[in-house]
């Protein structure tokens, strides 16, 4: 019974294991890649619009609720402590830091991520793979490097903009609603907020666009070629990219805190 | 690769002793094939008998456990990417559904290998992609995307774009498969057509006999991980083989048992109850 | 032909509206100016105590920003703290008799230097001490402080209850 159980335990250890091991040959193969894959700057700016402009109009109504949300929230509890005219200081920090990288990675692998994974799937369903390796084609050089770098790229934009959206929103809340006076709001924020706050978040963003990217990629180039395979990679790529995504947090703000 | 004393020999892919195994299941048991230079030839079998594998082996998709698969004279078994990807070159395959490219347009999916392999100026890539779209009778089909296709015009299409780079060797992987009686003809009439004009050799594996009969000029019937009967269509049709007689003439029992192996019926109804 | 340039329209606003947002969050959410740093000259001031003092922070004369901490480091041959401001080119009139004080903005604000400014004819030029300076008020300092005042104030007046007592 025990060993039956133990022997469970190393089974599935020795999947995560190498789950994880195939991830980072993908993951190594692709940065190998990625010099030659930016010359073909094209095929590049075709992805960035498909995950980053596609994805401007839900980052920028998300950014903007989240944002007043905060303002809400913010100017309750400072007001507890008489000092509501932090609230510039506390939505700036929150968004910068925590909530647009995360919040945005996490919408970017719901929409972003399972158009991906759903679009690569479909075309291993359908052999295209196949047949552009045999038209003497790198499958992974001429359709999955652009895709991964389209996202990568997307990922730190779409964040900054949705703190800039954030920001307006908890403003339009703290200020126009709440009476919190202007002046104070952006120059107590001025004050407050240095250089290293937002490269925190920028660096940030830019691992979560790696991260989510190479899941996408990884789970829709590797889909089983059936429908159920393309719906299994589109399902496994939210799941282990929003699962990553936290972790990832957690361990960048450890770090850099 | 040229010098290749091999290469005016008669067939263009030559199979010996190929033995391969998937999943724990044998596929082939020592296959040997020839497929001559400038004809027609026809792979047949039931489903699932490695058909479609076989052409991932010859076209160095997927590797043999043993045995060898040259392509003129050249042997494609362990070789280097590099050196498959330039042999791939001179081959154009047509997949079962086409598998043409889903982001981009009819005339791009064509134009696809020539942007990738060569660096020919906008005039002359027009040029050829309208030359090969009028070969199929697409011209006029140009801008449309592939989702807007019909079955048998995405295989003309995907036909189209094998036969751009212009290959020595055409290979198509059930051709057939769901086409109406008029896009049959069609691409019947095609790969006929293609293979005496281009002056190139074609594969066709089917199991559809009555349109490979048809076309083909020398077949093989694989079944069990053997070749059972080689020979001109007509000749195949006349053995006196129980299993190739059952498959050419579509006989619902035979030597391939209707029944999937159960045990006997009165034993299991009897558990039941 | 026509989607091509809608894409490529579509990339070109995504990314423009990307980095002005990037842009945005960098020059007008932060205090420091951002390219501009190196300009105008440069004083040094000694503190026993900076604080919470960071670099970056404004320095202040009568509430007018002219400038911004450089560097912070501590200073073996004085064990004190050397703090290097950077006076923005305009403010070239300070009196060399002027002093640095480290004072924090609101109660839980940042802090910041000031300058108030001395009566001397002459002014500071690149490389100058700052003479006269007065530290950060560190909170836990000021609160030990007032409680030992109130306990002396304490004593006296026991002795003097038991004094008249007998």
């Amino acid at each position: 019974m025990a060993a039956a159980m133990i022997r469970d335990l190393i089974g599935s250890l020795q999947a995560a294991l190498g789950a994880l091991g195939r991830y980072a040959l993908f993951g190594a193969r692709l940065a190998i890649e990625t010099p030659r894959a930016l010359l073909r700057f094209r095929l590049v700016v075709e992805q960035v619009y498909n995950t980053g402009a596609l994805s401007l109009v839900i980052i920028m109504l998300s950014g903007l609720f989240v944002g007043m949300v905060l303002g809400l929230q913010g100017f309750d509890l400072l007001e507890r402590f008489g000092s509501e005219e932090s609230l510039g200081t506390a939505a700036a920090l929150g968004l910068l830091k925590e909530l647009s990288p995360v919040i945005t990675a996490l919408l970017f692998a719901g929409r972003a991520g399972t158009a991906l994974a759903s679009e690569l799937g479909l075309m291993r369903a359908t052999d295209q793979f196949a047949a552009i390796e045999m038209m003497a084609v790198d499958p992974v050089r001429r359709i999955v490097m652009p895709r991964f770098l389209g996202g990568v790229i997307s990922m730190p934009l779409l964040a900054a903009i949705f703190s800039m959206i954030g920001l307006y929103g908890a403003q339009l809340v703290g200020v126009q609603l709440m009476g919190v006076d202007q002046g104070q709001f952006w120059s107590q924020m001025r004050g407050a907020v240095e250089h290293g706050d937002v490269m925190e978040g920028v660096l940030k963003s830019v691992v979560f666009g790696i991260a989510c990217s190479l899941v996408a990629v990884y789970e829709g180039y590797h889909s089983l070629p059936t429908a159920e395979g393309v719906g299994r990679a589109t399902t496994r790529t939210v799941v282990i990219s929003s699962v990553s995504v936290l972790l990832l947090d957690y361990m960048l703000t450890a770090v850099m805190l | 690769m040229a010098t290749d004393s091999s290469s005016d020999s008669a067939a263009i892919v030559r199979v010996r002793g190929l033995h391969y195994r998937a999943g724990g299941r044998e596929i082939f048991a020592g296959v040997d094939l020839d497929f001559p230079r400038g004809a027609v030839t026809a792979v047949m079998g039931p489903s699932g008998c490695g058909k479609t594998t076989l052409l991932r082996l010859i076209t160095g998709q997927a590797r043999p456990e043993r045995g060898s698969v040259e392509f003129d004279g050249q042997e494609v078994v362990a070789l280097p990417r590099a050196a498959l990807y330039r042999m791939r070159r001179r081959m154009g395959m047509l997949f079962q559904n086409g598998a043409l490219l889903t982001d981009l347009d009819v005339y791009e999916n064509i134009a696809f290998p020539l942007r990738e392999h060569t660096r020919l100026p906008e005039r002359l890539v027009r040029h050829l992609v309208l030359t090969k779209l009028q070969a199929v009778g697409l011209r006029g089909a140009a801008r449309l995307m592939p989702a807007e296709l019909s079955g048998g015009m995405a295989r003309r299409v995907a036909l189209a774009r094998a036969i751009v780079m212009d290959p020595e060797l055409l290979i198509y992987d059930e051709p057939f498969v769901g086409l109406d009686p008029v896009s049959l003809g069609v691409v019947l009439r095609l790969i006929r057509r293609l293979n005496d004009t281009l002056g190139v050799s074609s594969i066709v594996v089917s199991h559809d006999v009555r349109e490979i009969t048809a076309v083909a000029d020398c077949c093989h019937l694989l079944s069990g991980g053997r070749i059972v009967a080689s020979g001109p269509p007509a000749e195949v049709a006349a053995s006196t083989r129980g299993d190739v007689r059952q498959f050419m003439h579509g006989l619902p029992d035979g030597p391939v048992p209707f029944h999937y192996p159960a045990p006997d019926y009165a034993d299991q109804a009897g558990q039941v109850r | 032909m026509r989607q091509t340039r809608a894409i490529e329209l579509g990339t070109g606003l995504f990314v423009l509206l990307g980095f002005a947002a990037l842009f945005f969050l960098v020059t007008q959410i932060t205090s420091r100016e951002f390219g501009l740093g190196s300009g105008g000259y440069r004083l040094t001031a000694s503190f026993d105590q900076v604080g919470g003092l960071k670099t970056g922070a404004p320095i202040s004369m009568s509430g007018v920003t002219v400038g911004r901490v450089e560097s912070i480091a501590y200073d073996f041959g004085e064990y004190r703290a050397r703090v290097t401001l950077r006076i923005d080119p305009q403010y070239d009139r300070i009196p060399d008799d002027s002093d640095a004080s480290i004072l924090t903005a609101g109660l839980l604000g940042g802090q910041y230097v000031a300058i108030g400014a001395g009566a001397s004819e002459t002014f500071f030029r690149d490389g100058d001490r700052m003479q006269f300076t007065q530290s950060a008020i560190v909170l836990e300092n000021l609160i030990s402080k007032f409680l030992f005042s109130k306990a002396a104030e304490q004593q006296p007046a026991d002795q003097a209850a038991q004094e008249s007592n007998p």
